[in-house]
């Protein structure tokens, strides 16, 4: 393949974005190329089309195919207690602060199945401070919010997640939070009851609550610096004063044009605090 | 002194992305050990390694190089004279406009970080302008995406299977297509300098 057939390829894949913008205001024109492409190409493949141009056709007659494609763009991967020390920076630098608030507003952003809701409200439960709390939950795959609200998990990963939890600093048994069901396990009810699921996108849509902390995971490693900077001025508008923002663990704010906004709370594990 | 470009211009380039498995700290060392600081190419490191915990291949670098070495950072650019290695459970890859972005996209070829997609999107963001070099290891990743890098007019370099701690990461490129030049780690190295003084 020569370099100029890989240009072909690059303007197909922005028409796509452009195409899908129009017909369905899902906004990928701020991702980043190298791994939007990947995403394509893999589609590509898996729907079994001849050309991107051939996807393009097919998704804007075809909401059903949209949401396939979907599938493929928004990477729905997650983990309960995804890098442990993130959330044992959580239980132990960032609740004791929380603690201090009468009542809590948390944003989860690009929550994806619900993995990360779940076991930031387990921390909450466990520092006695999810009754007082509001949880959103917020990402653009209609499919994943679905999940996540359900809280039904494979039972396959739950020997990762309990060592996860433990390695968090979890102060109970893993096994309290869920009940075991064929190949499944069903979460604790209550861990819900304080979590609004709502679509929301990053891209294009607005602040809707003052938050005390937020947390945004692997999300921003798929945007470029503009839309990470739009990002970062959402959370910097939602956050109160001395709100808290977690990042993943490869994210930082600190390239960004919202830097001198926020100063570093727990450095290695990517929590930051607004100035 | 010899060339290895006796009857064609040397090529020019813009950077080096090299990938490596098992066997590869000390197939690196051998490769980067020497280079001078004044050595301006960057060179891009996949290096398998575990998931979890953190990489302490800067640290035993930074002792063997005069070049500058880190972890890569999302989205920063590349900049000249720097040794970079993927980070642990992320993939690596080069955007159009020399940024590097990471990703926790699924394994491929059992692999995060993996040399395929590090080579496919460098081949991308560079074309010909690039170098690939595959070294040892237990795997067939980085084989079709050094295949890449040589169709897209890039200069390919597979290290010599006899002397690999591990050939089957070096065979499998071998399958696939014949490289510009297949050496031992030592020659790699001469090349590389060889490269620079015509980039310099
Ligand atoms: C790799 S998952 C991360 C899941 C979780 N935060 C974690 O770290 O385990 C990325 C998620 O970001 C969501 N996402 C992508 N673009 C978004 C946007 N513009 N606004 C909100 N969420 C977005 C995707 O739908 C996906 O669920």
């Amino acid at each position: 393949m020569s370099a100029s057939s890989w240009q072909g390829v690059d303007i197909e894949i922005k028409l796509l974005v452009e195409a899908i913008y129009l017909r369905y205001s899902y906004d990928f024109r701020n991702y980043s190329l190298a791994s939007l492409k990947r995403r394509v190409l893999l589609a590509q493949r898996q729907l079994e089309c001849a050309s991107i141009s051939e996807i393009q056709h097919r998704v804007l007659y075809d909401p059903e195919v949209f949401m396939e494609l979907l599938q493929y763009l928004t990477i729905p991967v997650s983990e309960m207690f995804r890098d442990p020390v993130y959330y044992l920076a959580l239980r132990e630098k960032v609740m004791p602060v929380l603690r201090t608030y009468p009542s809590l507003k948390i944003w989860v952003a690009g929550c994806s199945t619900g993995e990360e809701v779940y076991s930031i409200a387990i921390l909450l439960h466990e520092e006695g401070l999810l009754d007082r709390s509001i949880i959103y939950a917020t990402d653009i795959n209609p499919h994943s919010l679905k999940q996540a609200q359900r809280g039904i998990f494979s039972l396959d990963n739950v020997p990762q997640y309990t060592r996860n939890y433990q390695l968090a600093g979890g102060r109970q048994s893993f096994a309290d939070y869920y009940t075991a069901a064929y190949e499944s396990v069903i979460l604790d009810k209550s861990l819900k009851e304080r979590v609004t699921f709502a679509d929301h996108s990053l891209a294009t849509d607005s602040v809707f609550s003052e938050t005390h902390f937020i947390s945004c995971r692997n999300v921003l490693i798929y945007f470029n610096k503009d839309l990470q900077n739009r990002t970062f001025g959402l959370f910097h508008e939602s956050l109160c004063h001395r709100g808290f923002l977690g990042l993943g663990s490869k994210e930082t704010i600190e390239f960004s044009s919202y830097a001198s906004y926020f100063e570093y709370f727990s450095k290695e594990e990517r929590v930051f605090r607004k100035l | 002194m010899t060339t290895f470009f006796p009857d064609r211009p040397i090529p020019q380039v813009d950077a080096v992305v090299i990938g490596a498995s098992a066997g590869g700290l000390q197939a690196l060392t051998v490769l980067v050990e020497g280079l001078s600081s004044r050595f301006r190419l960057p060179l891009l490191v996949v290096q398998h390694i575990p998931p979890h915990g953190s990489s302490c291949l800067v640290s035993v670098f930074q002792n063997k190089t005069k070049l500058r070495v880190k972890e890569v950072d999302e989205k920063e650019l590349v900049s000249p004279g720097t040794l970079y290695f993927a980070a642990p459970d992320y993939h690596l890859l080069v955007e159009e406009d020399y940024c590097l972005s990471l990703s926790q996209c699924e394994a491929v070829n059992f692999s995060r970080p993996s040399i395929d997609v590090l080579f496919e999107s460098a081949v991308d963001a560079w074309g010909e302008r690039l170098v690939g070099i595959l070294l040892t290891g237990a795997s067939e990743d980085g084989a079709a995406g050094l295949e890449k890098v040589h169709w897209a007019g890039g200069l390919t370099i597979v290290q010599e299977p006899t002397e690999a701690q591990v050939a089957t990461m070096p065979r499998a490129a071998l399958q696939r297509f014949t490289p510009d030049f297949i050496l031992p780690l030592r020659e790699i190295h001469r090349l590389l300098c060889e490269l620079e003084c015509r980039n310099a």
